[in-house]
């Protein structure tokens, strides 16, 4: 273990492992790849949002004998996409249950040809009634999924809620809600498919995780693994969005490639994936919470409900981390969690950055803005007096083992964003004036990797070998998708084997030659997947000790002449570790008790915004965010983390709105979903205190989704510290503060707009 | 194939090339089917996130948004033009070392922005790299590392290329 000895490339700037390919144009994305012969595909969807499929029909205007028709009658083993339950088809048979679900695939060896085929098949519907929202799935009235349209409950309780209440200086009560919010990376989902009875089925694709990819086909095409092959092709970013979608569409050019008996390509047109592809889910929480005269939380009692959408997929997992990050940074000796995932007749939301913390962290962190109001002290002070410490236990009782230095990187974004003064600031400077500022802050922590026993369920297996031509490969299932895992994994094997970095590369991302160290989702791969990385090439090194001479500190040629005379005893040069806990870690997965995480990054983001209370516009106008994420492992790529889930985090809280029609998404187009451009991000400041994490890859822990965390709260915080009125539901838009400011202002200081239709159709 | 289709003609990186193709074809997919240059990307296909952006007779432009025939006799610029002779451009090796590209799909429009921006301003400050930029998204980055890469750029580049440009601020 080197946490804390100096090393040479862990922590340098190195360059990006593909940066040069990605920057000269050579980066082959999968829509670069032609192959010859290939054809391309399409999908039928339904345009309800729940009914019964009476026809389908095919206009003759079209001459059909072109195209491969794919139903669900060709897929030849369980017509599924499994992720955690077996409910969602793979194509629609019989019924659908949300708008934009497949129910027929179309192949044609010319792409403009397929446009007009997919408006050419008509299909008629039984209309059923749909439930379209939290409140409408709770009614169970229909019921849409299982028994009562509950994808998954959880209950998590601590101490005793119930004795506290009677005798609470105060019992603060609030609802917060957020939005649903688009991945949109810029390259869309695509993937090619190949079949041959012989080799069974190979795709190439843009994905986050090859054996999520791997297990789906397995099953649709009832095939033994060695006939599944799964390519990564360069990715352009995820975000979590290609995290289960690719298993639907590698299932879908696959079976088109099977039936036509050529290779297939599907590549997603911005408005078909913005209409059909996952989300993050809408929420809606509601906190109780009982404190002292001095603030000291008592209790809290949260309801927490997401809109899981038509079909299981991962919304158990989403709730699940929504739940364990629900009461936040704080120690609270009586809590009682109750949450649930509801179905509804919308697409299945999906993994999202944060998966699911994001949603719960905005509501705590907004309530904590509003039990110190309640209180009359600052914020900032009201955190303080709650926050988790060294040897405090959290909401699930996990003791808090690893330096706590909360209090550290508050004093830290307090003196960046100089806090006080500005506070006072524009407490008295807004009262005349029509353009409002303010500031705001959240605290917050994420747990990094799987919750609870998931990482020991992975089993992940991940090495390094050596190529003939003197080439050390990382060996792993984790992908680059721009957050640098190419890079930082080879950074880690390089530093262990003392090698150069350019010494050190990927092996492709293809299931035939990488084993399976998990997927490259819940910031785990710095910390999961680089520690077996570092584990498995300080083995390297003692198995070339042991079998090939290797003596002390060789230098770079000795290491491969060692290298070559283990190949010729043993075949190939190749190490591999399989995960191990770190030690003392319990979870009970039934009463969510126990050891959530191995580890937690933590973090204080300030806010500064301005508000126009003429035109209801807000902006952010600077940006500190100032974390702990263990060992920095490459200082620009985690500076560039945290700034992209800052500026997406920003996109949630003021800019980006998902518009339902009827449960399908109105403003499919980036016309009019609007994300933050260069003209709108502030200034974002970032700082790292480095903690090194003695089970984490040369000291790191999770980075990646931390940042998406924190920047809604602070940013609402902020216009409730500018306006005095308090916003609880994101995307805050400029309608929204117009319909809350304006209903406070006296009528005479009112600006009303013309009266327009709105902008998104 | 058809025999009807115009024969267009175009400076692409420097070299002469022609290529017979339906005249509304977008210039994007013809760069990247009929001309097999696939660093230009698509992004959303309707001009808003700039992922296509190629330089067309010293204009940035979004290639999803030009029919081909309007390419006739153009001066083009794509990202595989940015280098010279296997040497990277200042901007290339800026992003390089800033982290101005992640996902990199949304890198070769941007690349194409930034140097149509320092050629016309080879010193821009933030309001003008911001104003520079806002036609390309990118997802990944927040921008920083990008306004970082372009300043780290410009600084490498000389005075002298504000007098090429006439109309350079």
């Amino acid at each position: 273990m080197s946490t804390t000895a100096t090393t040479r490339i862990v922590g340098a700037p190195v360059p990006r492992k593909e940066g040069v390919d990605k920057l000269v144009g050579r980066a082959q994305y999968v829509d670069d790849i032609e192959r010859d012969g290939m054809w391309h595909g399409a999908t039928v969807r339904s345009t309800i949002p729940r009914g019964i499929i009476r026809s389908v029909s095919f206009d003759p205007c079209i001459d059909w004998s072109e195209f491969t028709i794919v139903t669900a009658a060709d897929v030849p083993g369980k017509n599924h996409i499994q992720l955690i339950v077996a409910d969602q088809p793979c194509l629609a048979e019989g019924q659908v249950n949300h708008c934009d679900e497949a129910i027929l695939l179309l192949a044609h060896p010319d792409k403009h040809k397929l446009l007009d085929a997919v408006r050419a098949v008509k299909i008629e519907y039984d209309p059923l009634p749909a439930v379209l929202s939290i409140e409408e799935s709770e009614k169970q009235d229909p019921v849409i999924l299982g028994e009562d349209n509950i994808i998954k409950s959880f209950l998590l309780e601590k101490g005793d809620v119930d004795s506290v209440w009677a005798t609470a200086a105060h019992i603060v009560e609030g609802e917060y809600r957020t939005g649903a919010q688009e991945h949109l990376y810029i390259e869309n989902n695509g993937m090619i498919a190949e079949w041959s009875a012989e080799n069974g089925i190979t795709v190439w694709g843009s994905l986050q995780c090859p054996y999520y990819v791997h297990k789906t086909l397995r099953a649709v095409f009832d095939l033994p693994d060695e006939k599944v092959r799964v390519i990564q092709t360069e990715t352009g970013g995820a975000f979590g969005g290609k995290e289960d979608y690719p298993s639907t569409l590698g299932a879908h050019a696959g079976l088109l490639a099977m039936k036509s008996g050529h290779v297939v390509k599907m590549i997603y047109d911005r408005m078909e994936d913005l209409a059909a592809t996952t989300k993050r889910h809408p929420s809606r929480v509601r906190h109780r919470t009982a404190v002292d005269k001095d603030g000291k939380l008592l209790a809290m009692e949260i309801d927490l409900a997401t809109d899981g959408g038509a079909y299981s997929t991962l919304s158990s997992t989403v709730l699940s981390r929504a739940t364990l990050h629900s009461c936040g940074p704080y120690v609270c000796p009586n809590i009682r969690v109750s949450s649930h995932a509801w179905a509804t007749n919308t697409i299945p939301y999906g993994a999202f950055r944060g998966f699911g913390a994001p949603q719960a962290i905005f509501a705590i962190e907004r309530h904590m803005d509003e039990i110190a109001a309640v209180l009359g002290i600052d914020p900032v002070e009201l955190r303080r007096r709650n926050f988790l410490h060294d040897g405090d236990r959290n909401l699930t009782d996990q003791l808090m083992r690893e330096p706590v230095i909360l209090d550290q990187l508050l004093d830290h974004a307090l003196a960046e964003s100089d806090y006080f003064a500005k506070r006072e600031r524009y407490a008295r400077e807004n009262a005349a004036s029509a353009v409002k500022r303010g500031i705001g802050i959240a605290a917050f922590y994420h747990g990094s990797g799987f919750t609870g026993s998931g990482e020991l369920y992975l089993n992940s297996l991940a090495g390094v070998d050596v190529t003939a031509d003197g080439k050390v490969r990382v060996l792993v299932s984790n992908t680059e998708f721009g957050q640098g895992t190419n890079t930082i994994l080879t950074q880690i094997a390089a530093e262990a084997l003392n090698l150069d970095f350019s010494d050190v590369m990927m092996a492709p991302a293809d299931t035939a030659h990488i084993p399976n160290s998990g997927p490259t989702v819940a910031s785990r791969t710095s910390m999961v997947v680089g520690r077996l990385v570092e584990r498995a090439s300080l083995q390297l090194i003692t198995m070339l000790r042991e079998y090939a001479g290797l003596g002390e500190h060789p230098a770079r040629e000795e290491f491969f002449a060692a290298c070559e005379r283990y190949r010729a005893t043993h075949g190939k040069v190749e190490s591999l570790c399989r995960y191990e806990a770190p030690p003392g870690i319990y979870w009970d997965d039934k009463k969510y008790h126990g050891e959530a995480y191995p580890a937690y990054a933590w973090a204080i983001y300030v806010a500064q915004v301005v508000v126009d209370t003429v035109t209801y516009s807000a902006e952010v106008e600077d940006f500190w965010a100032v974390q702990e994420v263990g060992r920095v492992l490459h200082p620009v790529l985690a500076k560039g983390q945290i700034e992209g889930g800052v500026a997406q985090g920003i996109g949630y809280a003021l800019y980006e709105k998902v518009v339902w029609q009827n449960g399908h998404m109105a403003n499919n187009q980036m016309t009019n979903y609007i994300m933050p451009t260069a003209a709108d991000v502030p200034p974002i400041h970032v700082f790292f205190e480095e903690i090194p994490f003695r089970y984490g890859g040369y000291g790191a822990k999770g980075i990646g989704e931390l940042p998406h965390d924190g920047p809604a709260p602070a940013i609402l915080n902020a216009i409730r510290d500018a306006t005095g009125v308090e916003f609880d539901t994101i995307p805050l838009l400029p309608e929204d503060l117009f319909t809350q400011l304006s209903a406070l202002q006296a009528p005479a200081q009112r600006v009303h707009p013309p009266a327009v239709e709105p902008a998104v159709l | 194939m058809s025999e009807h289709w115009p024969i267009i003609r175009m400076t692409l990186n420097g070299v002469d090339r022609s290529v017979q193709t339906p005249p509304m074809k977008r210039l994007l997919d013809v760069l990247r089917e009929d001309l097999r240059l696939t660093g230009t990307k698509e992004g959303c296909g309707e001009g808003e996130c700039g992922s296509c952006s190629v330089r067309m007779d010293g204009e940035l432009v979004n290639s999803c948004l030009v029919p081909v025939l309007q390419a006739e006799g153009a001066v083009i610029q794509t990202v595989e033009g940015l280098a010279a002779n296997d040497k990277l451009h200042p901007l290339q090796e800026a992003f390089l070392k800033c982290g101005g590209a992640q996902c990199g799909i949304c890198t070769p429009g941007m690349l194409m922005a930034a140097a149509q921006l320092i050629e016309r301003n080879p010193h821009p400050g933030m309001a003008e790299i911001r104003e520079g930029l806002a036609g390309n998204l990118c997802r990944c980055t927040g921008f920083m590392r990008i306004f970082e890469s372009v300043i780290a750029a410009a600084a490498e580049a000389p005075e002298s290329a504000m007098e090429r440009v006439p109309n350079a601020r």
